[in-house]
């Protein structure tokens, strides 16, 4: 497969490294009353679609970078890749 | 050696004769023969024996798809099983056997099969060979082994190189006959970056078959010219001997270069083979098209093919297989075979079971008539027609071409789940779904004329690259229509092959279906059909209409073929290519590995670094001695140890200390500047991922360090950290593991060695325990001083930017010298920790809690940071849970090694009663025996009692000990001296 | 019809004309006892243990494709209780106790080849893991060896244990490991439960549950509704397409693993290898063909392929410890789909829906354990209280922090 990295173009994805649902961006507070519930969740469910899938890959091999990918588990289509800090930003994981 | 059967034209070189051996007898051929026509040419028909009932085979085809004809090619270590004769390009010097047989090639008495083949029809291995239950590897299977298989390994290593390569282009084109040297035309004038491969040896595809002309030219020699053109320009790369075995995602396709198959041994420095990674925007697929048999009593006699190969072997080899040739057509292709023979002066017969077949003038064609069987047992003799009176008739004939028509080759454009659909005109599947950026052209397309081949590869190519202006002129050629009717076997047959590798009848695909086992891919896993060497390219088609007809259905309701990478078998050598032996992966060395080879050094490998074991001297002649010995200089005097491949992490930032105290379960944030601390990393999960110490170099900037093995996927998380929970943090890391050499300099006199080295003052009220600075070596060269121990004594770890690693090591020995300075391995330093009770992957091992490594308090409350929450879950945090503990033989002679399991004392021994397990154990020189860590349920609660420690896996059962894990200097007096 | 050496003679005689198909192709019913959805190895393998151990006639298999068209008809055939935990190796020495007596249970050969399996060591932390894992393989009643390299030499003469990258220092050997042929194990349940009175229905899909009040009455399917007391779920591959039709998320992400055969050859690997240092583990078919695999692609895939870079890492292994292999060709390449749980153990346990019961996440070792899995699901469906030996493979476990988790990899499924 090939990932259009933002900055660098279309790369091997061998160059990556997996890891899987972007939803992994989305931790929990550890202050919220259902902690362990939110917890359990962020770390272990998972929608696990037949389709669109937005996963985290990291640039090992090249700038370090984490990507949020959008690839179709089924055809492997991918279409859209972004900067994880991005994502995070947008979710609201700013300071 | 006469080639009796040889005979004019054909595109051989008739100046370079090759001799070769083929079951040790010496034939001759012609550069451009491959080994089947150069024996055909020698009236050699028969070439191998079928993989169940061991019938007598030869050649079925002329092309890449061939069930029969497989060989042993070569002798020795590069003997390769299961070659196709018919691919396989002659060299002289070439030496080849035949295989899968006992005895000889024509007495082979694994043919006994053969008479037992009443009884081993389809699946009969199901039913059969259950009593008693013991026989089945005892005596069934071992007999079934030997007789299965096709051909042998050598035994030996490869002794040949394999390559990879990556290749870049802007079309790819597969398969150079009319349709792919036309696209590829067509494309390379347009300045577009172009790849064609071909599998074939000689480009032009079918061209070089036929005897059709292109313009005014003969169909192979306008083919010879176009190649000609093409390798002449700058932006074409020509890949014949190259398969393109598979359509991977994204463009990317895999490719096979033979670059030396085609000579007895490779050129000096060159590869056997090359795998290439193509990476394409757009593909075509001019593949072609493969004939099919039709299936008929003894349908397999050597001489018995499909009607194109004769064709081929006529046109392109100048062989005609036998003066006297049938041919059994349901197509007017077939029809093409007689003439092209005839004008060979061949005496040829058609039978053509349409009623409606078309007269020829030159020779018989008996239409509405049938081949219902053959005669003769190594190589056909007769066969026995059918004709549309009913009558039959004997035929006198040395070979009999089949064509039950063309599938096109779609075998690539299944690679990523597309199906053919079907196609009625053609009685054939044709490409439907295909990988994205893929289009085919010619007859792969079902375009089966050599005009639409041509015209279709220049639109394929105009309208892949988006190409402007007219297409180019499309030169004459032939534009026969296909005219078939579906003709798939002969009625009544008792034994009608339809995969010939396999022995898959007739009978047995009614058997299937008789059986309930009706979908193709029941049909192909329960008879073998299509599972040969070949994957049925040839077959396939014949045992999904038998199927239909049977099932009432029609073909694509029973299903359709299904391929799979890759196109054709592959060495494995060429998908591991350099990777193999001592380069299998990359040796990482550390700083002082050319200072500790001179020492003499064993080495071992930790992950792909190699790190010194122990340094033996000349005396000693056990690694134990080795290891004692440093263990015990160190602790009474210093050693030092090379510690480079320790993870190092470069944090530096604003907000770094708030970044460790998320990445860190414990307190990072109050850490002075100047000190360095333990730090445990948890997974998400609760789990201890990691641990090591985190220096604080200055406000905004410290130094982690991570064990060796997870080095990479520590650093990888504090990516994660960073760029996806906390992206706005003012953190940047950078992972320094390679940019700085590092030492541990250990023992009482570790100072005192140091301070001759380093420039700064490190008195013990000047650089106390846990301290660390930047400071300078040898007169100035930046250096960072640690004072960490993982061995328990006064300790520092030095580092210096890597160049200056080697100079470091020598110079610490020689300031060392005076103070019998010991260089120790990584026993040694496992030996020590053990006797500190640190933990490392032993007992990090990824199952284990804080609190399990006696750590649990270190888990901060006050502070949010990763895997505290979901450590805190019950199952983690039970009474009995395990607790690390130090363990020591009663006996102390006795060993208590890792892996053995903690018992109590008089309680039984087996699972249901498990306490514990030794995570780490090694000989203590100082203790003067045994002592190992282990986690034991409850273990804080259990120091001084009596257990059972056993390993029934290595019959240990010995009495020991529980203990604190600190053997050595409990109170931390020696580290902090 | 039962089968025997003599049945296989007397058909011969008579131009194999009584041999009758191994299961029917009967219409659904409006309602079974209960419904096992999945025509693989563990749902085949749970309706005949429904029918023979526990008495349950009133059940039905139905699958969407053909039988045994899935994870038991693409793996790589080897079967095994080399497992160090608890919770994991009494179930899988069950498992492997059932195929001891397989073809006798089911009056087919599948045939289970006890020829043993090897797993290479290349360090000494490897040894320790492994002794370890050896001693609690034998302190749960299995079998368990530990080999020299001088042993290993002997059985394997051309494996390159000293000159190699990773040179190989011993071996944790289960001799009752070893293979079985995959379809059979399929068609051997398939016509045994057919016999016991299971309707096999294929070509069936479950487009929905039908969920009344919190309970499972039954399945919407492409071929109607078919009411049902107990529903069990047990297709691995779509676990989580599957239950999302109940609105459950599931611990489990799906991965492809892909194998890989190699031409036909004459006997070279008597038994099961596993490479320690790589990605590699190799057998021999009885057919000849060398079947062998390594690690998963590693991202989320419903495709049933994998990609080049994942078959290059494969036959390097391969050549690391074997470069007598460099001139066997590689046949063919395919992938399935492996339902990768957060710990790498399966479960087998009750949903929050009553009457809807699950059993998947097995990651890659589906196929050893398909007769205990069935023989627990059976258990599970008929008594509602797990099998002994599968107590542990529990929903709440993650929630309650009692992971299984063999590798030690923690909650990212494609390390397991």
């Amino acid at each position: 497969m090939i990932i259009d990295h933002p900055l660098l173009g279309p790369r091997d994805s061998a160059e990556f490294t997996y890891m899987g649902d972007a939803r992994l961006i989305e931790r929990p507070s550890p202050d919220s009353p259902d902690a362990a519930a939110a917890f359990y969740d962020y770390a272990y469910l998972r929608d696990n679609p037949a389709g669109w899938h937005r996963e985290l890959w990291f640039h090992e091999a090249g700038d370090r970078s984490w990507l949020v990918v959008t690839r179709n588990t089924v055809t492997h289509e991918i279409s859209k890749v972004e900067f994880a800090s991005d994502v995070a930003r947008a979710k609201g994981r700013s300071k | 050696m006469t080639q009796k059967n040889r005979i004019a034209g054909g595109q051989i070189d008739r100046n370079t004769t090759c001799k070769f051996t083929f079951d040790g007898r010496t034939y001759a051929g012609h550069a451009g023969d491959t080994l089947a026509s150069a024996l055909l040419a020698n009236g050699v028909r028969l070439m191998g024996r079928s993989f169940k009932y061991h019938r007598p085979r030869g050649p079925m085809t002329a092309s890449s798809d061939e069930p029969n004809a497989l060989v042993h090619l070569r002798s020795g270590a590069r003997t390769e099983p299961n070659t196709r004769a018919t691919t396989t390009e002659l060299f002289d010097g070439l030496t080849a056997t035949s295989q899968n047989r006992l005895g000889s090639l024509s007495f082979d008495l694994l043919a006994v099969n053969d008479r037992l083949s009443t009884f081993l029809t389809a699946g009969f291995y199901y039913k059969t060979f259950m009593w008693p239950a013991a026989f089945w590897e005892k005596v069934y299977e071992p007999i079934i082994r030997r007789a299965a298989g096709l051909g042998t390994l050598s035994f030996e290593d490869d002794p040949d190189v394999y390559d990879k390569g990556f290749l870049h282009c802007d079309l790819l084109i597969i398969g150079a006959g009319p349709a792919g040297l036309m696209a590829a035309l067509t494309a390379a004038r347009s300045g577009a970056e172009v790849i064609l491969a071909d599998e074939d040896f000689r480009m032009g595809g079918r061209l070089n078959s036929e005897t059709y002309t292109i313009d005014d030219a003969a169909g192979a020699d306008w083919a010879a010219a176009t190649v000609s053109e093409l390798a002449n320009m700058p932006n074409v790369r020509l890949l014949s001997r190259t398969t393109v075995i598979g359509a991977f995602d994204h463009g990317i396709y895999g490719a096979v270069e033979r670059v030396s198959d085609h000579i007895a041994t490779p050129d000096a420095g060159k590869p056997r083979q090359i795998l290439w990674r193509i990476y394409t925007q757009k593909t075509i697929l001019a593949a072609g098209a493969i004939e099919r048999p039709i299936a008929f009593n003894n349908n397999d006699r050597p001489g018995i093919m499909t009607a194109s190969a004769l064709r081929s072997y006529a046109n392109r080899f100048g062989v005609a297989v036998n003066k006297r040739t049938a041919i059994f057509t349901n197509d007017d292709d077939g029809h093409r075979t007689a003439t092209d023979l005839h004008a060979k002066g061949v005496k040829v017969i058609v039978i053509d079971p349409r009623a409606d077949a078309p007269r020829a003038r030159d020779y018989e064609v008996l239409a509405g008539a049938q081949v219902v069987d053959t005669m003769g047992r190594l190589g056909l003799t007769f066969a026995k027609v059918c004709l549309a009176d009913g009558t039959e008739r004997i035929i006198e004939c040395g070979a009999l071409g089949t064509s039950g028509g063309w599938n096109p080759n779609v075998h690539l454009t299944c690679h990523q789940r597309g199906r053919p659909v079907w196609n009625d005109a053609l009685a054939a599947f044709v490409p439907d779904d295909l990988p994205a950026g893929m289009t085919v052209a010619g007859a792969a397309k079902g375009d089966m004329s050599t005009a639409g081949a041509l015209a279709g590869g220049a639109q394929a190519a105009h309208s892949a690259l988006e190409l402007k202006g007219r297409l180019p002129a499309i030169p004459q050629a032939e534009d026969a229509p296909v005219n078939i009717t579906p003709f798939w076997y002969v009625e009544g047959a008792s034994r009608a092959w339809v995969d010939q590798q396999n022995d898959v009848t007739v009978k047995d695909v009614k058997l299937s279906h008789q059986e309930g086992f009706r979908s193709v891919e029941h049909l192909k896993r329960y008879t073998t059909l299509g599972m040969g060497t070949d994957q049925g390219k040839t077959a396939n088609m014949g045992g999904l209409a038998i199927m239909a007809e049977l099932a009432g259905k029609t073909i694509p309701e029973v299903g359709t073929t299904m391929f799979r990478p890759p196109y054709t078998p592959v060495a494995i050598g060429a998908f591991g290519g350099r990777h193999r032996g001592q380069d299998f992966h990359p040796k990482r060395l550390t700083p002082s590995h050319k200072w500790a080879e001179e020492q003499g050094a064993v080495f071992v490998e930790v992950g792909n670094w190699m790190r010194a074991q122990w340094f033996p001297r000349k005396d000693e002649t056990t690694w134990r001695e080795s290891v004692d010995r440093e263990v015990l200089a160190t602790r009474k005097s210093v050693g030092v140890c090379d510690v480079t491949t320790l993870g190092k992490v470069d944090v530096q930032g604003a907000d770094a200390a708030d970044f460790l105290n998320l990445i860190y379960c414990n307190g990072f944030a109050k850490l002075p500047v100047g000190k360095a601390r333990y730090g445990l990393m948890l997974r998400e999960d609760g789990i201890a991922m990691d641990d090591g110490t985190a220096a604080r170099m200055a406000e905004d900037h410290f130094v982690v360090t991570t064990t060796t093995a997870n080095a990479l996927s520590v650093y990888r998380h504090m990516e994660f950290v960073r760029q996806c929970l906390v992206p706005d943090l003012d953190v940047q890391l950078i992972s320094t593991t390679e940019s700085w050499a590092q030492y541990a300099v250990a023992g009482p006199n570790a100072r005192r060695v140091l301070e001759k080295i380093v420039d700064q003052d490190i008195s013990n009220a000047a650089f106390s325990f846990m301290a660390c600075a930047n400071i300078t070596v040898c007169g100035g060269l930046r250096a960072r001083l640690f004072r960490i121990s993982f061995s328990g004594e006064l300790a520092f770890e030095i580092a210096v930017p890597t160049a200056y690693g080697d100079a470091l090591i020598r110079r610490i020995m020689t300031a060392g010298a005076e103070f019998d300075i010991t260089p120790y391995g990584t026993e040694a330093l496992g030996v020590m920790r053990i006797e500190k009770g640190h933990a490392t992957g032993n007992e990090l091992n990824g199952t284990t809690t804080a609190a399990n490594l006696g750590m649990g308090r270190m888990v901060s409350d006050k502070k949010d940071s990763i895997g505290s929450v979901l450590s805190r879950r019950e199952g983690l945090n039970r009474a009995d849970d395990l607790r690390a503990v130090g363990i020591k033989p009663i006996d102390p002679t006795q060993p208590v090694p890792a892996g053995a399991h903690l018992m109590i004392s008089d309680g039984p021994v087996d699972a249901a009663h498990d306490q514990g397990y030794v995570t780490s154990a090694c000989y203590s020189p100082n203790l003067g025996h045994h002592i190992a860590l282990a986690f034991l349920k409850n273990g804080e609660g259990r120091i001084g009692e009596t257990m059972r420690l056993v390993s029934p896996l290595t019959d240990i059962d010995v009495q020991v000990e529980i203990c604190s894990a600190h053997f050595i200097d409990p109170k931390g007096e020696r580290l902090r001296a | 019809m039962r089968y025997s050496g003599l049945r296989v003679i007397k058909e011969a005689l008579s131009g194999h004309k009584g041999w009758t198909p191994a299961w029917r192709e009967p219409d659904p019913a409006a309602h079974y006892d209960i419904v096992i959805i999945g025509g693989g190895g563990h749902g085949l393998a749970t309706a005949h243990y429904l029918a023979k151990e526990f008495g349950q006639a009133r059940v039905a298999v139905i699958e969407k494709g053909w039988i045994g068209g899935g994870n038991v008809g693409r793996n790589t055939t080897i079967i095994r209780s080399n497992y160090l935990l608890d919770g994991n190796e009494p179930f899988y020495e069950m498992s492997l106790k059932l195929w001891e007596g397989l073809e006798q249970d089911l009056n087919y050969n599948a045939m289970v080849s006890q020829r043993g399996i090897l797993n290479l060591i290349h360090s000494d932390g490897q040894r320790d893991a492994f002794i370890r894992r050896g001693n609690a393989m034998i302190l749960n009643g299995a079998d368990a060896d530990l080999l020299s390299t001088a042993d290993i030499k002997k059985r394997y003469p051309f494996l390159k244990t000293h000159d190699a990258r990773f040179p190989i220092k011993g071996g944790l050997a289960q001799h009752r490991g070893g293979t079985v042929r995959h379809d059979a194990v399929a068609w051997g349940y398939a016509r045994s439960a057919d016999q016991r009175g299971v309707e096999i229905i294929q070509n069936c899909e479950v487009t929905g549950f039908r969920i009344e009040g919190g309970v499972c009455k039954g399945v919407e399917t492409s071929r109607g509704f078919i009411g049902a007391g107990k529903v069990g779920c047990a297709v691995a591959g779509n676990s989580s397409r599957l239950m999302s039709l109940a609105n459950m998320r599931l611990p489990i992400e799906s991965h492809v693993l892909q194998a890989f055969v190699s031409e036909g050859l004459k006997p070279v690997l008597p038994g099961v290898i596993t490479f320690g240092a790589g990605h590699f583990y190799c057998s021999q078919s009885d057919k000849g063909g060398l079947v062998f695999g390594g690690d998963i692609d590693g991202y989320n895939s419903y495709a049933q392929r994998g990609n080049l870079p994942t078959v290059e890492d494969v036959c390097e292994g391969a050549m690391a410890i074997f470069p007598m292999l460099g001139r066997a060709r590689l046949l063919r390449m395919w992938g399935g789909i492996m339902d990768m749980s957060m710990d790498g153990s399966p479960i087998i346990d009750k949903t929050h829906i009553d009457g809807l019961y699950f059993n998947g996440g097995w990651c890659y070792g589906g196929f050893k354990a398909t007769p205990a899995s069935g023989f627990a699901f059976a258990h599970l469906l008929a008594k509602d209280t797990p099998h002994p030996t599968a107590a542990a493979y529990r929903f709440d476990r993650f929630e309650k922090g009692l992971m299984i988790d063999e590798k030690g990899m923690g909650n990212q499924p494609n390390l397991h």
